[in-house]
């Protein structure tokens, strides 16, 4: 049988890409090599498009014990403890099935960790929907917040934050990003690299059924009117079986028996198989009809090609075969030979005593196509902000509009559906500007925070690529934490378009310089191409997952306002930036000028001041300037502590609202008694750092002297009215 | 004292409450679900999670495991059990409690920190409390809706075998302070015999000053008075 023209489009490849093929394999393909070629080949698992501008990302220092290309990074945090972790996005199918699709990200990403010897500790999310005008994003966010809580409640890790946000450049393509965090002794880590030749290889987990049959290939494509026909390439996902996974896997890692390891994430068996062979440079055979399957008369091209969740492959020492087995016996979960490695460097698969694919592994894994997609530098926008009459516009009345906005409101609603403490080491939860998760019965804790900037980066990608970069360093910082490294989920509309791709060359030169600066590596991350629906391709959406840390549980600070009496100095200058501001998005729905500009040196210079008067306790609570400006920020610090405010005029700014709502960048403000402010002055000068005194903390009430004055509960009150009046039962 | 925690495929505070216990010197012990012998232990905990994948009904699949029919039976004989939420729902689908925890009205998930008022201290669980105190402690359920006849109710509320009910930092307990819709505001219940415990908040969660309040630590030190 000769492959045909439709089925290879069908596939997902092009028709020189499959020429390539048969050029490798020096014949034609059957039709399961054909699945297995695109399933190896599609942008998903190969990076064809992106993986020559990943590699100018830094991914190394000093604690990092492993970078990209595993199934999560690795970073050292002393005392022979690891932080595994990794950010991965499962877009598409949440748009087709949010509650699954969703809960499979999840599943997926906690895998990724715990395949490698860490027990997961937390997760967190980025999750973004279309307008709430648009007729999908209720039940959209609703079926994601439920798939997100219902697995990770039910697995038993805790999902200590996130962020959420709305607009429309999503409504037909939301991005759903999950990120898992796992601890590890770092002298027992697991990795996918397969070594010796006979070794059995072990199918574990749930049974393969014919569900997410070309997930893989359905996430590298475009979205069109029909993808709702898409629903049968959605997992399904069983958090029951994941929790037994979990811990038959770490049972089995206390003992030396595991040569290599790795999750059937995408592309289920086929990718598995061939990343462990391609990494020990060896061949594997497989014997499918020992394959446990869930349905009957299931074809090699199905269990290849299934995605069915829960399911690991392990090459194990087979001297340890026994015991391993017993171990799974005990989990009442299946635990198969299905095969053994080989040294023909060749995948060879076996089914009804007949070889049905023979493929070399080099042209699967090393030979797939690497493309250097043509790319149009991004024309940047500039500001011209000056037709809008700013006077016109009551602070107070701009406050209680950005609070009770979509994007700022409290998201409790959301929060209270996810279990934030299980595992009761959760030591800051969300709704600050980073969780705290203390390391297992250690005097130590590990910060997490995961943020995005998609205004910034579709006005300016390079700066916004910068931005996201510095916004997670310094929330982290907020916190009293050292930041250590970040993993990165780069969503983006269509490689083969080249203002697209130019967005995302961007995007990666701007982290590139922030990374390099504040000596912040990437050490995992993923990519997600194809965001787009009917050719409209979403912002640019990079979004940053970064992990700091505590060598000392005093350290920790929050955003909770402590005493009456109290000073808020504001850090870092305010130059009155308004181009692509939460401001002009809520005031006026503009979506204009270019977003504030980076230092990266005011930036580092201003962080490590801040984690040098924190680590004198000169602190008492901190929050970093982000969206929204300083206003926001210090009504976000009030109605945490639901003490009250009283907001000086600042002295040179004639128009508040610039004062207030400017988004430039590198601020935090901090809390101190009053008998600490000359130390204070005195540390922020010698390091030449702007700093001014910006309110007192009072009891109750909010107010800006001589302009407004508003009772912190009320404040509260707007923040929390948007997500219950959205989602309220009609 | 010793102790012994069930643990079933599924189950995720396990962990969780050894720690909580382990602190107050308990000898506790882990017991595996397939075992048929329960070691001899002053109070047995069937701990929070997703027993099962609480498939089918939760806790419907874990009460009839073979680790059951001992726990039923040291329960009959007047040994301590403490259920915690889904330890507190295998003790009514096994029958040692009576009712029925019901889908929370809200039809959600809830995870979140509320209040809870001491109604009894006289017992073995709450000694160490204060009537009408108020404690904050954590719930994380998707069926902690506790329902039962009005016969069975009137038993409860007549018997003091309510020991502690939902309400608001000032302890006003009424249908404005119930976060999953149960019959009075009830956030656990004990069995005529006042030995059986079943309760949806979480004390373990409250145990340790780092993570959060120590409202929880009374309830262990009670067990041990």
């Amino acid at each position: 049988m000769k492959i045909n023209k439709e089925q290879i489009e069908k596939h997902g490849l092009k028709l020189e890409e499959y020429n390539k093929i048969k050029e490798l394999l020096g014949r034609e393909a059957n039709l399961l090599e054909l699945g297995i070629f695109s399933a190896m080949w599609n942008e998903h698992c190969s990076y064809k498009s992106s993986k020559i501008h990943l590699k100018k990302l830094p991914t190394k220092n000093n604690i990092v014990i492993q970078g990209p290309g595993e199934n999560a990074g690795v970073i050292d945090i002393g005392d022979d403890d690891a932080i595994i972790f990794k950010i991965e996005s499962h877009n598409h199918p949440s748009f087709i099935e949010p509650y699954q699709g969703a809960a499979t990200g999840v599943g997926g990403i906690l895998r990724d960790v715990f395949t490698m010897g860490a027990r997961p500790i937390a997760l967190m999310n980025s999750i973004h929907f279309g307008s709430p005008t648009n007729k999908n994003t209720q039940n959209l966010l609703n079926g994601v917040v439920s798939g997100i809580g219902g697995y990770g409640n039910s697995v038993g890790i805790p999902t200590v934050g996130g962020e959420t946000k709305f607009n429309s450049t999503y409504n037909e393509n939301i991005l759903v990003n999950a990120m898992a965090v796992g601890h590890a002794n770092k002298n027992k880590i697991f990795y996918s690299k397969a070594k010796g030749i006979n070794k059995p290889v072990v199918y574990v987990g749930s049974k393969t059924g014919r569900d997410g049959i070309h997930g893989a290939t359905m996430a590298s494509a475009e979205f069109d009117e029909n993808s709702e026909e898409k629903k049968p390439t959605v997992q399904v996902g069983d958090p029951f079986t994941e929790k037994l996974l979990l811990e038959a896997c770490l049972e089995l890692m206390k003992e030396n028996s595991i040569i290599s390891i790795q999750d059937m994430g995408a592309a289920g068996l086929t990718s598995s198989s061939i990343e462990m062979a391609s990494k020990g440079k060896l061949g594997i055979e497989l014997d499918l009809n020992k394959v446990p399957c869930r349905e009957n008369n299931m074809s090699p091209y199905e269990m290849m090609l299934s995605e069915s969740q829960e399911r690991m492959l392990i090459i194990l020492d087979e001297k340890k075969e026994k015991k391993a087995k017993k171990i799974f016996d005990k989990w009442d979960l299946d635990f198969v030979v299905i095969g053994k490695t080989t040294e023909t460097n060749r995948l060879v698969l076996n089914f009804d005593s007949k070889i049905v694919a023979d493929i070399p592994i080099r042209a699967l894994a090393d030979e797939a196509p690497q493309y250097e997609r043509k790319w149009n530098k991004p024309k940047i926008k500039k500001n011209n902000l000056n037709k809008y009459d700013l006077k016109k516009i009551k602070i107070e009345d701009a406050l209680i509009k950005i609070l009770s906005s979509p994007d700022h409101s409290n998201k409790s609603w959301i929060t209270d559906q996810y279990d934030q403490v299980v595992m009761c080491d959760t030591i800051q939860k969300s709704g600050g500007d980073a969780a705290v998760v203390r390391v297992h019965n250690k005097n130590k804790a590990i910060s997490i925070s995961v943020d995005s900037s998609a205004n910034y980066c579709s006005s300016d990608p390079k700066s916004g690529g910068k931005q996201i970069v510095c916004e997670n360093w310094r929330n982290l910082i907020s916190v009293g934490s050292k930041p250590l490294a970040i993993t990165n989920c780069l969503n983006f509309g269509s490689p083969e378009k080249p203002d697209v791709m130019g967005e995302f060359v961007e995007c990666i030169n701007g982290m590139k310089e922030a990374c390099e600066f504040l000596n912040f590596p990437v050490v995992s991350g993923n990519v997600s191409f194809y965001n787009e629906t009917n050719s409209k391709s979403i912002f640019p959406t990079p979004v940053i997952g970064g992990i700091g840390l505590f060598d000392n549980l005093n350290k920790i600070i929050n955003m909770k306002t402590k005493k009456v009496g109290n000073l808020i100095i504001i850090v870092g200058k305010t130059l009155g930036h308004l181009g692509q501001s939460s401001f002009m998005r809520e005031i006026y729905s503009a979506n204009e000028g270019s977003p504030p500009e980076i230092n990266l040196t005011n930036e580092k210079n201003n962080g490590q001041s801040i984690l040098n008067l924190i680590n004198q306790n000169l602190i008492t609570s901190c929050h970093d300037v982000s969206s929204g400006g300083i206003l926001i920020s210090l009504a976000e610090m009030s109605m945490a502590s639901m003490l009250g405010l009283k907001i000086l005029r600042p002295k040179k700014f004639t128009d508040l609202n610039e004062y207030f709502f400017a988004e430039d960048q590198g601020r935090y403000l901090i809390e101190i008694e009053v008998d600490n402010l000359k130390k204070v002055e005195s540390i922020l000068k010698k390091s030449n750092i702007f700093y001014e005194v910006v309110a007192e903390v009072q009891n109750d009430i909010f107010e800006l002297s001589k302009t407004f004055s508003i009772k912190t509960e009320e404040l509260y009150k707007n923040n929390n009215k948007w997500f219950k009046k959205f989602n309220a039962i009609n | 004292m010793k102790s012994s925690v069930i643990v079933f495929p599924g189950s995720n505070c396990d962990r969780d409450i050894a720690v909580a216990l382990e602190k107050l010197q308990f000898k506790n012990s882990m017991i595996w679900h397939k075992e048929n012998v329960l070691p001899k232990s002053d109070l047995i905990v069937v701990p929070g999670g997703f027993s099962y994948g609480d498939y089918l009904r939760s806790g419907a699949i874990a009460a009839k495991s073979n680790i059951l029919n001992e726990v039923i039976k040291a329960g009959e004989r007047g040994s301590l059990i403490l259920g915690i939420c889904n330890g507190f729902q295998i003790l009514i689908e096994c029958g040692l409690l009576k009712g029925a925890l019901l889908r929370n009205s809200g039809l959600k998930f809830i995870s979140k920190n509320i209040f809870i008022k001491i109604q009894s201290n006289k017992n073995k669980f709450f000694n160490k409390y204060k009537k009408n105190e108020i404690l904050e402690l954590n719930i994380a359920h998707n069926e902690g809706n506790f329902f039962t006849d009005k016969k069975h109710l009137d038993e409860l509320e007549d018997n003091d075998l309510i020991p502690i009910k939902y309400c608001d930092k000032e302890g006003n307990i009424n249908p404005k302070t119930n976060p999953n819709g149960s019959l009075n505001n009830i956030a656990g219940i004990f069995n005529k015999n006042k030995n059986i415990l079943g309760m949806m908040p979480h004390p373990e969660r409250m145990a340790d000053k780092t993570c959060s309040n120590e409202d929880g630590l009374p309830l262990f030190l009670s067990l041990m008075n």
